[in-house]
């Protein structure tokens, strides 16, 4: 066999390493000629053959090109990979305008969320929520809270009964009862829950949703709860409204007050008021039937109706929208 | 209560015009809903006169007539009936422009000039009475404006009065109100009393002084029930929203709306001679003025005479005793009721009258006999008649007791946070016609005896605020001491839930607490239903004993507006009775159904399914650390799929139901898609303080089985089996292939399933993890028989 000269394999090599078109091919091309059979390899065994003057120089001459050889395999690998790593990329786009893999998202029902956002403020002024049950008797929903038997106040409450004479609870008041009766003063609540009333027309629902706050310290005055229930309102609507007080009557408060905010319409029609709580002074009675001595300690009371906070923080102009729970509404308040 | 601001003004000297004094009401308590002109502008209209009528020469309804009253004679076509001679009517003028918008300009009427109009009342927002021209009476001044001749530049307030101002159910309450408020007198109308002119007698028995301890009568003969009322009296009635009823009853509504005190007017003529004031008997009836005969309640009082019922007391009166056309003498009524005695009484009949609304809130128990004095004298103006002598019956004992209150002017700066002086104090309560005595440090406040809300020293306190002005008292800002009460923390906020959930594609609702029976039967879920004694209707006639009935009606409400996916949940209180005892139970609901995710052409349009709703219970549980174990049972609650249904128990407490609705219901609530429902208790708020525990830092070894079991052999069994015999190296065992089919023996099942263990101290060997592997396999193998598989 003629042995061709190193540089003639190299070049041979060379040429077939520029047209391996992909790592297995350069493969190929390194075992033919840098593998254990390989041509230069073999070229390196033969080396012993050659007169020992000439062996030095061949043998530099062959491991040259060994060397120049593996350098453009390497090269060509690395040519191999990015152009294999630029295919891939390009396979691989996608469409990016595509919407993400997700589902529908949930939500608050808006009643609880308004709800959510009074019980956050009031208890960052440190009254803590007290529950009580929704069927009531007499006693906690009307006689403790200073409701004489067959007053006509009674008749303002459209009251649910039951076959035994309990009732479905008329406001959230009871648990000011409730509360004051297990625990002393100070005391500090806010007691949100379900409240009924059997009334059922354009603007009333026989359920809705009270907070009912109370107060009960050595000090505390009517000036306390003007300030409070100003702050509160400015607070829960994020705005300046102007509040105003206007006596009313509540059989368990005295002095009561109903306030009123200024309020501005979606389109900016300023200045009608309108009536967001009730509020007032613990009545002493109310206090003496929970055995809190009403010469030491004063309080007030206050209830207003999510619903209606709902309403107003979120433009909804019918309340029976909150109980029809269609998802095109509630999927308007996330 | 609706007040005309003409009639109030008669009683007190004020500048405020009407809209003022509304204001001024509201900011005092007696909040005025509405403040409305009594008529519209009118200009131009003025009283006319009929001066000729002759028939129009082509129609046969209208007439062309005469008309003075403008600046100069018109001629007018009309077509009303009572077009006569001499009649006196408004006639709009040329130029004048009528409520509708009608203007009125010259015109021809089948050929015949006309300029102006005469009116009827309707056509002038004064009154429904459309049969013909508005009478006027005929002493009216020709050519005077309407307006001024009716008095109508004129504003009602419509007063929504709370129950304990019932001082203010009269235009004298109100005026003493608003001069109160103004700093200004009381300036009403004085009355004298009227001289017996007969001695006409008859007998009163108290035979209830409890109910009625002051009752007076007076005869008046020869009443001329015919007399016309006079126009100003029907306008103060009308505006005040009484209609004209005959000269005997509007005075004593007249006086009504006057005073405050309901009275009543008998037929004398068919009576006895003696009034008796009892409670009725048992079974006992009579027929209302309503005219509708009803039974009488024990606790209802009744004016009667020797033989019958004439009225209820304080309520409404009999229909065979009432003052009619053939009327001639009258026996007047002037009581005093106890509200306890009253309230609830007509609500009780269906009624709502004048009278039974003041003498449940309480009426001024010192106004009788001014009352009787004051409707004499109206009565003799109207309609004639011979006045005997005032009869009264009154048991002092029972007639309420002035009371003075003490007041301590130390008090009412605590409790408002003023810094009022004992004379300011003083003088305010005096503006409300209190009498104010000093003793010592306190005032010794006596009310008028119209202001029966007086009670206690509070009661005066707040009448101080509201002179003041609340709008005037100082405000705080919220301070004071604050009392740190954070919930426990091992306890999940329901709130928190509320947000994970809708983080999580669930929706709240909030449905109502009431449902219909039958709702709640074809659910299974009828049991201890709670029924109301007075619901609104047959829908909402039991209080909920589950949220389910509500959360699938809300579905299907939404299946009908075409949603088809969703996902919805809701946190709410049931109710249930039980052998007497009552609960509220507090539940969570859950519902999912439809696609999995919002289509995208990378998924398949897999719906959810049993486990879905699972892992997303599994999950709140994780995401809360809620404590102990979740462990399922096949439920038999009728409204899931048999086989698809599990009660859930948590460390074997029952924790709730979940599954798939039973498919002829999901037929029912028209589900297109399987639908999944959970209610769990609020046991699922309960988590544990975490508590840190140092983890292994040994690897974890893993090794994969697969073995065939019988087809019912419940998976959490298996692994129970497999942690019991894994024993502490136990880490986790996960299930990641369940097959039934070819190769595997028909009911049947193969399971493949990774053991993961680990040990706290140190690197497991081979030999360990294959003992304990042998262990846990016939383990499997005793237990459910199991094969482990090639």
């Amino acid at each position: 066999m003629s042995s061709s000269s190193p540089e003639d394999l190299l070049t041979q090599a060379q040429e077939l390493v520029a047209d391996a078109g992909d790592a297995r091919a350069l493969d190929e091309v390194r075992v033919r000629y840098l593998g254990k059979k390989g041509a230069l390899t073999g070229l390196l065994k033969q080396l012993g053959q050659l007169p020992p003057d000439q062996r030095r120089e061949a043998g530099q001459a062959v491991n040259r090109c060994k060397q120049m050889l593996e350098a453009s395999i390497a090269e060509r690998q690395q040519i191999l990979a990015v152009e294999q790593l630029n295919a891939r990329l390009v396979a691989e786009q996608i469409d990016i305008t595509l919407p993400g893999r997700t589902h529908e998202p949930g939500g608050l029902h808006p009643v609880n969320r308004a709800l959510d956002r009074i019980l956050d403020i009031f208890s960052q002024l440190g009254f803590s929520v007290a529950t009580g049950p929704e069927v009531e008797d007499d006693y906690h929903n009307f006689e403790a809270l200073n409701f004489p038997a067959h007053h006509p106040a009674r008749a303002m409450h459209d009251t649910f009964y039951l076959p035994n004479g309990h009732l479905l609870r008329t406001h959230t008041s009871p648990v000011q009862i409730r509360t004051m009766k297990e625990t002393h003063p100070p005391v500090r609540i806010v007691a949100p829950g379900r409240v009924f009333r059997a009334d059922s027309d354009q603007t009333h629902t026989p359920q809705f949703h009270q907070v009912e706050g109370l107060l009960v310290d050595t000090d505390v005055t009517f000036a306390d709860l003007r300030g409070l229930l100003s702050d509160f309102v400015n607070a829960f609507f994020e705005d300046q409204l102007e509040v105003r007080l206007r006596p009313s009557y509540f059989p368990f408060t005295e002095p009561s007050a109903e306030v009123d905010v200024r309020w501005t319409e979606a389109d900016g029609t300023p200045g009608k008021w309108l009536e967001v709580l009730g509020c007032g002074m613990v009545h002493p009675n109310v206090l003496d039937n929970c055995g809190i001595d009403s010469e030491r300690y004063t309080g007030y009371a206050f209830g207003l109706g999510v619903e209606r906070f709902a309403m107003l923080r979120y433009r909804v102009d019918d309340l029976r929208l909150f109980f029809e729970n269609d998802l095109n509404f509630l999927r308007q308040f996330r | 209560m609706k007040i005309n601001y003409r009639w109030l003004k008669t009683w007190v000297d004020t500048d405020l015009d009407a809209q003022a004094v509304a204001e001024r009401f509201t900011l005092a308590g007696l909040e005025v809903d509405e403040c409305v002109p009594v008529a519209p502008p009118l200009d131009g209209v003025v009283v006319g006169e009929i001066i000729d009528v002759q028939p129009h020469p082509d129609a046969d309804r209208l007439r062309v007539c005469k008309v003075a009253g403008d600046a100069q004679e018109r001629t007018i076509v009309c077509g009303a009936p009572n077009a006569a001679r001499g009649l006196k009517a408004p006639l709009a003028t040329l130029g004048s422009e009528l409520p509708g918008g009608l203007k009125i300009k010259p015109a021809r009427l089948r050929g015949v000039a006309s300029e102006g109009m005469l009116c009827s009342s309707p056509e002038l927002g004064l009154g429904e009475d459309k049969s013909g021209l508005m009478e006027l009476p005929s002493d009216a001044p020709v050519g005077q404006k309407l307006v001024d001749y009716l008095g109508l530049d004129d504003h009602v307030l419509d007063i929504d009065l709370t129950p304990n101002r019932a001082d203010c159910l009269s235009v004298r309450g109100l005026a003493r109100e608003l001069a109160a408020l103004t700093g200004t007198a009381v300036s009403g109308p004085s009355f004298k009393p009227v001289a017996a002119a007969s001695d006409d007698s008859f007998g009163i028995e108290l035979h209830s002084p409890a109910d009625c301890p002051c009752y007076l009568g007076r005869v008046i003969r020869g009443v001329d029930v015919a007399a016309e009322t006079p126009l100003w009296m029907v306008e103060s009635l009308r505006r005040c929203g009484i209609r004209s009823l005959g000269p005997v009853v509007d005075v004593t509504n007249y006086v009504l709306l006057e005073l405050g005190q309901p009275m009543h007017a008998f037929d004398r003529g068919k009576l006895g001679d003696t009034i008796h004031v009892r409670r009725a008997k048992a079974g006992e009836r009579m027929i209302l003025l309503d005219e509708r005969d009803v039974e009488l309640d024990p606790d209802m009082l009744l004016i009667c005479d020797d033989n019958r019922p004439l009225a209820i007391g304080g309520v409404i009166g009999g229909l065979d005793s009432a003052v009619g056309d053939e009327t001639r003498d009258i026996l007047l009524e002037s009581a005093w009721f106890n509200p306890a005695t009253i309230v609830g009484r007509a609500r009780r009949l269906g009624l709502a009258t004048e009278s039974a609304h003041r003498f449940e809130r309480g009426v001024d128990p010192a106004l009788q006999r001014q009352a009787m004095e004051r409707a004499t004298e109206l009565i003799l103006a109207v309609a004639g008649g011979t006045p005997g002598p005032v009869l009264e019956a009154i048991d002092t004992e029972h007639l309420p007791q002035a009371k003075a209150v003490t007041l301590r002017p130390e008090r009412v700066n605590r409790v408002l946070g003023t810094e009022l002086s004992a004379e300011q104090i003083g003088s305010t309560l005096k503006r409300l016609e209190m009498q104010v005595d000093i003793q010592g440090d306190a005032f010794r406040v006596l009310a008028p005896s119209a202001r029966r809300d007086i009670e206690v020293e509070v009661d005066l306190i707040e009448e101080v605020a509201r002179l003041t002005g609340y709008d005037n008292l100082p405000s705080r800002s919220p301070g004071g001491r604050i009392r740190l009460a954070p919930p426990p923390e091992a306890q999940v906020s329901l709130r928190t839930v509320a947000r994970q959930l809708s983080a999580r594609g669930f929706q709240e609702i909030l449905t109502w607490s009431f449902v219909s029976e039958s709702d709640l039967a074809r659910l299974g879920l009828d049991q201890g239903a709670q029924p109301l004694a007075n619901p609104l209707n047959r829908d909402m006639a039991v209080l909920r004993t589950s949220l389910l009935p509500g959360l699938l009606k809300t579905a299907a409400a939404n299946f009908r507006r075409q949603h088809s996916s969703f996902r919805l949940f809701e946190l709410g209180t049931c109710f249930l009775a039980k052998d007497g005892e009552f609960r509220e139970p507090q539940r969570l609901s859950l519902l999912m159904t439809g696609r999995i995710s919002d289509e995208h052409p990378s998924v398949s349009g897999r719906c959810v399914d049993f486990f879905d709703l699972k892992g997303e219970i599994e999950q709140l549980l994780r995401l809360n650390g809620v404590s102990g174990e979740l462990r399922c049972e096949r439920s038999n609650q009728s409204l899931l799929h048999p086989g698809q249904g599990s009660d859930l128990y948590l460390d074997d407490q029952f924790v709730g139901s979940m599954g798939q609705l039973h498919p002829s219901l999901a037929e029912e609530f028209d589900a297109p898609n399987a639908v999944f429902v959970a209610e769990l208790t609020y046991r699922i708020r309960d988590s544990r303080l975490p508590t840190y525990q140092r983890g292994s830092r040994y690897p974890a070894v893993r090794r994969d089985i697969a073995v065939v079991v019988k087809d019912d052999a419940p998976a959490a069994d298996l692994i129970a089996e497999i942690r019991a015999n894994a024993g502490n190296l136990f880490e986790k065992c996960v299930i990641f292939d369940e097959y039934r089919g070819s190769g595997i023996e028909s009911g049947h099942k193969s399971l493949a399933m990774g053991l993961i263990l680990r040990d706290v101290s140190r690197t497991l060997r081979d030999d360990e993890v294959e003992r304990v592997l042998d262990r846990v396999i016939d383990g499997l193998r005793q237990r459910f028989g199991a094969e482990l598989r090639g």
